[in-house]
């Protein structure tokens, strides 16, 4: 354990980038946990006279056309897009894990009924399927994340039935079984607790893609709907603006959704870093 | 050649049953009764059983399946509720819009992607290789609508080099004679520079917007890729036999390099069709991607399962020209003829 942390601490300090990089992990943890109340301004209070300021001291990210303090608006949207991202890589991780593991240690059958199943949502553009799948199960927030879930399945079920397959006949494996324990308590004993290092990599790599993902539904209209402060219905709303100069509507909330995307896939090279060194690139 | 194309013909089946049984899900997934929904808001009941009976819905889901896969053959993919135009007929005449966009994008992310992975691979650690680095890692963090934005309002707000982002073609020139739907090449045919370069300025951003996304994936992978081709030791004895440094690295590094990014092109079409989309809405680009989103605002179910069946066949023939293209750069998988 005490290797794990030198190793841990080594990983953060040999590369200030990753340590940036965690800060700002910190700093959106916050924003999503306190947002609501750090934010200086009601995000749904609009005021017609205060349309369009640029960005100001009193306003620090101007505000949009409706009068609406944007600042705080992009500070209150952490909460849901971090909410939206977190369900639905918790959603791909479960059911891919369980699906990858089957896969690799029962094999036969189950094995070609998943790969099959793999193999359909991967012979989609993963976008498009995203944008038919909430089309078809109904315009909610609900969907997004499931929608999301479903496009990221794969990802994870390849990764946990390799891994499985890897280490299905290594020799703790046998031990395991020459000491008496069925075949449930190795799957989830032996086989999951070896895998779920690497399964949690995958996690983090894949949670910047799906925040990228649903923005990008919300940004052509789809799940959240306005008023809801969100980052992409925000650059949404900021888009016409772009073509007659006032920058900072859209500006605001794309670059820090582009933060947190960028903060999640550094955070995601450097856990693999400190999870399977090998891997290195 | 043949037979490998024709295996590969064969390979790509299951894909295609695959996406005709998900679009057909997708169909039968609808909220509601899709009866009451195509009957109208005003129908009443007995209006409804009659859509119903129209539309199929009460026989059983097998037999459901068989005419929506007999409607496919015949290329009838349903009606626009809110244009009422055949929606193969939109798309049909959407599509090149699409298409000329996409390829455009990713010629250009090609183009420099290539060179910079190679140029990265070939000096380690020099700013070449992390000018690489840092494009691989911003390129993969930036939403495409979001570059798409900012390059409109730098380049259309601020420097006024480019045209207004308002669809294919400004509104002073009329389209040029339609062939092959794609402005570029349809107005090169017709001999008309001036839509020629029309049409080149309204795309140069938006396909610039999608290289930018796609640029990540294809630079990292050659740059990978190169570097452990040239550690190899065939490339050992290459230069040990005295052959040029170019050479080595273009005859003998780049084709073998090339695998895996080929292989790396299928994902990198699944981001490109999907940002398509994206990139669409921001330009106002009248292509496939703008229509699905026309009629996802309105509800519009028919044009939104016609074009995530288009989107999905066009990607199961895109990863089949990659695999014919793998067979090209590496004939050892080539059948023993």
């Amino acid at each position: 354990m005490n290797e794990t942390l030198r190793h841990v601490r080594h990983v953060l300090t040999e590369n200030p980038v990753t340590l940036g990089a965690a800060g700002l992990f910190v700093f959106f943890v916050l924003a999503a946990l306190l947002g609501p109340s750090l934010a200086p301004y009601d995000p749904f209070a609009s005021d017609a006279a205060r349309a369009l300021q640029p960005p100001s001291l009193r306003h620090w990210f101007g505000t949009d056309a409706l009068g609406r303090d944007i600042f705080s608006r992009v500070l209150v949207a952490t909460r849901l897009d971090m909410a939206i991202a977190v369900s639905s890589v918790i959603l791909a991780f479960a059911f891919g894990t369980l699906a990858g593991l089957a896969a690799g240690f029962l094999g036969g059958a189950t094995d070609q009924a998943i790969g099959r199943l793999v193999d359909t949502i991967m012979a989609f553009p993963l976008f498009v399927l995203a944008m038919g799948i909430v089309a078809a199960l109904g315009n909610t927030v609900t969907n997004i994340v499931l929608a999301t879930a479903i496009i990221n399945f794969p990802l994870y079920v390849r990764v946990a039935r390799a891994e499985t397959a890897q280490r299905k006949s290594a020799g703790f494996i046998e031990a395991a079984r020459l000491s008496g324990d069925g075949e449930t308590a190795i799957l989830f004993g032996q086989l999951l607790p070896n895998i779920l290092p690497i399964m949690m990599v995958q996690a983090s790599l894949t949670m910047g893609y799906a925040i990228l993902n649903a923005a990008g539904l919300s940004f052509i209209g789809l799940g959240v709907r306005p008023p809801t402060p969100e980052w992409g219905i925000m650059v949404a709303e900021g888009a016409g603006l772009m073509i007659s100069g006032e920058w900072w509507v859209a500006l605001f909330p794309g670059l820090v959704l582009m933060l947190a995307v960028f903060c999640f896939n550094l955070l995601g090279d450097a856990l693999r870093d400190i999870v399977d060194p090998r891997r290195r690139s | 050649m043949l037979t490998l194309i024709g295996r590969r013909l064969a390979a790509a089946i299951p894909s295609v049953i695959g996406v005709v049984v998900v679009t057909f899900v997708l169909t039968r997934a609808l909220p509601g009764d899709p009866a009451a929904y195509f009957a109208g808001p005003n129908a009443d009941a007995k209006a409804i059983a009659e859509i119903r009976t129209a539309l199929g819905l009460d026989r059983s889901l097998p037999e459901q399946f068989v005419r929506y896969v007999g409607d496919l053959l015949r290329g009838d993919l349903g009606q626009s509720l809110s244009t009422g135009r055949p929606v193969l007929v939109e798309l049909a005449s959407r599509l090149p819009a699409s298409l000329e966009l996409t390829l455009l994008g990713l010629v250009i992310s090609l183009a420099i992607a290539l060179p910079l992975g190679i140029l990265a691979a070939t000096r380690p650690n020099s700013w070449v290789d992390h000018l690489c680095r840092v494009i691989v890692t911003l390129g993969v963090s930036m939403p495409t609508f979001f570059t798409g934005l900012v390059l409109v309002y730098v380049f259309y707000f601020l420097l006024g080099w480019s045209p207004a982002p308002l669809g294919r073609l400004d509104a002073f020139f009329s389209s040029p004679p339609d062939r092959t739907g794609l402005y570029l090449v349809d107005s090169l045919l017709a001999g008309d520079a001036e839509t020629f370069v029309a049409a080149a300025g309204q795309l140069v951003l938006p396909a610039a917007t999608l290289a930018i996304f796609t640029l990540a994936p294809l630079a990292r992978m050659t740059r990978a890729s190169m570097l452990a081709v040239l550690s190899a030791d065939f490339i050992r004895t290459a230069r040990a036999s005295g052959l040029s440094g170019g050479t080595v690295v273009f005859a003998y590094a780049f084709r073998n390099a090339m695998l895996p990014v080929v292989t790396t092109l299928g994902m990198v079409f699944s981001f490109l069709l999907g940002a398509n989309v994206l990139v669409e809405k921001v330009f106002a680009w009248p292509g496939i991607g703008s229509y699905a989103i026309e009629a996802l605002i309105a509800a519009d179910y028919a044009p939104i399962q016609g074009f995530v069946l288009t989107m999905a066949l066009l990607y199961v023939v895109l990863n089949l020209s990659i695999d014919l293209l793998y067979g090209i750069i590496d004939p050892r998988l080539e059948p023993a003829a």
